[in-house]
């Protein structure tokens, strides 16, 4: 989507932002919401980094980091067109993405997507779909850090699944 | 044809470099990793045919068949895992 002249992408006004810092998910909906009184609903998810892999599901601690690479530029413009999709598919008012990079620690927040509608059941639908879509065609890549040393996270077949319940054939895994 | 390559995640690992310009004699994606992998080196194992990667034209995901134009910027990486 193109943006009007002299635009000046900040965290007050940007529907995507990659960053090392964490976040804050109340400031992160005051800013989707922006007072907007049409606004009825707002449905979040925010992901958060677990003590285990999915291979060691019952080994508490098997991760100790998560260092997070993504591609600068080619991140925010494929979530961008996501997002541009969501609005075609969905009678949404705005959403809204914020995805850490970098080395992070169990039960922090990773991930943040809000989408904002004037009842529950578009918001629902855009915030599931924007995540699956993230999920499979976004360049980001997780690394674990554990007690067996470093390992790439695998991607998973039930993340191009998820995507293709949307009507998108775009395999990853 | 002048072209800029991009290496991610593992990929990057095992090229030993994040990128580099390149001059190819390649028309499409599919042709330009076959040239990198017979080219030898590290490419040869990073981007062979037995790993499963994903590439960008343009910072825009492309299948194999999709054409090259000068100045591209071309990155391979593996299946992508964020969220």
């Amino acid at each position: 989507m193109s943006q009007p002249p002299g635009f000046i992408q900040n965290a007050a006004t940007a529907r995507v932002r990659i960053q090392t810092a964490r976040f804050d998910v109340s400031q992160e909906i005051a800013a989707l919401q922006q007072n907007d009184p049409r606004i009825g609903a707002v449905c979040t998810f925010l992901g958060t980094v677990r003590d285990r892999n999915v291979h060691d599901a019952s080994h508490a601690g098997s991760v100790q980091t998560l260092e997070l690479e993504h591609y600068p530029g080619m991140t925010e413009k494929s979530i961008d067109a996501m997002i541009d999709e969501a609005h075609k598919r969905f009678d949404i008012y705005g959403v809204r993405v914020v995805h850490r990079v970098g080395m992070m620690h169990p039960t922090e927040p990773v991930v943040l997507v809000a989408a904002a509608s004037a009842h529950r059941g578009e918001s629902f639908k855009a915030c599931e779909f924007v995540m699956d879509y993230l999920k499979t065609q976004a360049p980001f890549w997780k690394k674990e850090q554990g007690l067996e040393g470093a390992q790439w996270v695998d991607a998973r077949v039930s993340d191009d699944a998820a995507l293709a319940r949307w009507g998108i054939h775009k395999p990853n895994a | 044809m002048h072209i800029h390559l991009k290496f991610f995640a593992s990929i990057r690992e095992t090229m030993g470099s994040s990128g580099h310009a390149y001059e190819t004699q390649s028309q499409t994606l599919g042709q330009l990793r076959d040239e990198l992998v017979q080219a030898g080196g590290p490419a040869a194992q990073a981007l062979g045919r037995d790993r499963v990667l994903r590439m960008a034209l343009n910072q825009t995901l492309c299948e194999e068949g999709a054409a090259l134009t000068p100045g591209a910027e071309i990155a391979f990486f593996p299946p992508v895992t964020g969220g």
